[in-house]
């Protein structure tokens, strides 16, 4: 072996090491990482209960109810629903059947009292004719089942 | 052919000077095509509404923040293992553009995340690991100016780089290893693109402008430090 090959074997033997060091310092802190908790987690109470966390889902659609300047609505990851309450401004993007992330801490109630709420969009972008045809799509397939 | 003619400074300098304006007037010319279609062509979004726009600067600017370090951590990697004086010089030539492109990221992702997510920023892993790259390009920058021989100060920088290699990775899979804020990629090698086609034809323009823009921006700025070291 020349030096030079010597040397780029090292430097790509050191490039390795540390990607497996990172990749083991990463695994372990795995649960600091995650931003947010799955409704699901939440009722296996892997959520840290009494201290401010987040949550995230889809918005059930048909469950938000707003009286006065509460809004209240249930978090869902399809498993599990989680009752929400919130006193704020909505983000523009806060729809039914769209995910959100929410801050806050989990009551003896078993509501989850959110802080701060945030619209979480997906990776799809389309046109509004296009998101109409989807939907009548979904409608009569829907339709289509018995 | 032999590559290691274009290595030395002196053979590599007259052929940056001849190819860097051409790639300074394809990066122009993409760059308007690229502006033209996303702002007048491509339709509105169903959800977002016009400010999704801000993903024909956003999203290219992105994949060439991650894109250079890799290029520059490439060169370094080079200089590191076979001396070469143009290896380092490229490395120092590619950070401030890759700093710049890495910021542009962050800022106009800032900017549309305050009507669509709510916030200017969290901290998720996609947005915190991306700062961390803001920070390697700037403690590149920064450790190469501090030294002044410049063959240790290419040392020390690809040393840098080289490490700070791992955290490409680390921002590419965020969204898909952690429950980030951050949305999971809408155009991808394996799946295929989650846009309507004038949206993605927009944003490839875009990001072939940004990235043909890097490359002028990087023979100009070599030339210079050539320049600089051999007076």
């Amino acid at each position: 072996m020349k030096p030079r090959h010597r040397k780029l074997a090292a430097i790509g033997g050191g490039v390795v090491a540390l990607g497996i060091v990172v990749a083991l310092v990463l695994t372990a802190f795995q649960k600091n990482l995650v931003f947010f908790f799955s409704p699901t987690q939440v009722a296996a109470k892997e959520a840290p209960l009494g201290r401010t966390f987040r949550i995230g889902g889809i918005v059930e659609p048909g469950s938000v109810k707003r009286d006065g300047v509460d809004v209240r609505f249930v978090v869902t990851d399809t498993a599990q629903g989680l009752p929400v309450v919130f006193s704020g401004a909505l983000p523009d993007l806060f729809r039914e059947g769209k995910m959100v992330v929410a801050q806050g801490q989990l009551r003896e109630d078993g509501v989850f009292h959110a802080r701060e709420v945030l619209a979480k969009h997906d990776e799809n972008y389309m046109p509004p004719e296009a998101k109409e045809a989807v939907e009548k799509a979904h409608q009569a397939a829907k339709k289509g089942k018995p | 052919m032999n590559w290691f003619w274009y290595a030395s400074p002196q053979t590599f300098d007259p052929l940056a000077g001849r190819m860097a304006p051409w790639f300074a007037l394809a990066a122009a010319l993409l760059a308007a095509a690229g502006l033209y279609v996303g702002f007048f062509v491509a339709p509105t979004d169903a959800q977002q509404g016009e400010v999704y726009r801000i993903i024909f600067i956003h999203v290219p600017a992105a994949w060439l923040s991650m894109f250079i370090y890799l290029v520059m951590a490439f060169w370094a990697a080079l200089g590191l293992a076979f001396n070469t004086r143009l290896s380092g010089m490229m490395a120092s030539a590619l950070a401030p553009t890759g700093a710049l492109f890495t910021f542009i990221a962050l800022w106009t992702g800032s900017l549309w995340g305050r009507p669509t997510w709510g916030t200017y920023w969290v901290w998720d892993a996609r947005l915190t690991s991306e700062l961390v790259l803001l920070f390697l390009y700037l403690g590149f920058i920064a450790l190469q100016a501090a030294i002044d021989d410049p063959r240790r100060a290419d040392r020390a920088g690809a040393l840098l780089a080289i490490v700070g290699a791992v955290n490409i990775p680390i921002i590419h899979y965020s969204v898909v290893w952690w429950n980030t804020l951050h949305q999971g990629a809408s155009v991808s090698v394996t799946r295929g693109a989650s846009m309507q086609s004038q949206m993605l034809i927009a944003m490839l323009l875009m990001a072939l402008g940004f990235w043909m823009y890097s490359i002028a921006v990087t023979l100009v700025r070599v030339r210079c430090i050539m320049r600089e070291r051999e007076a």
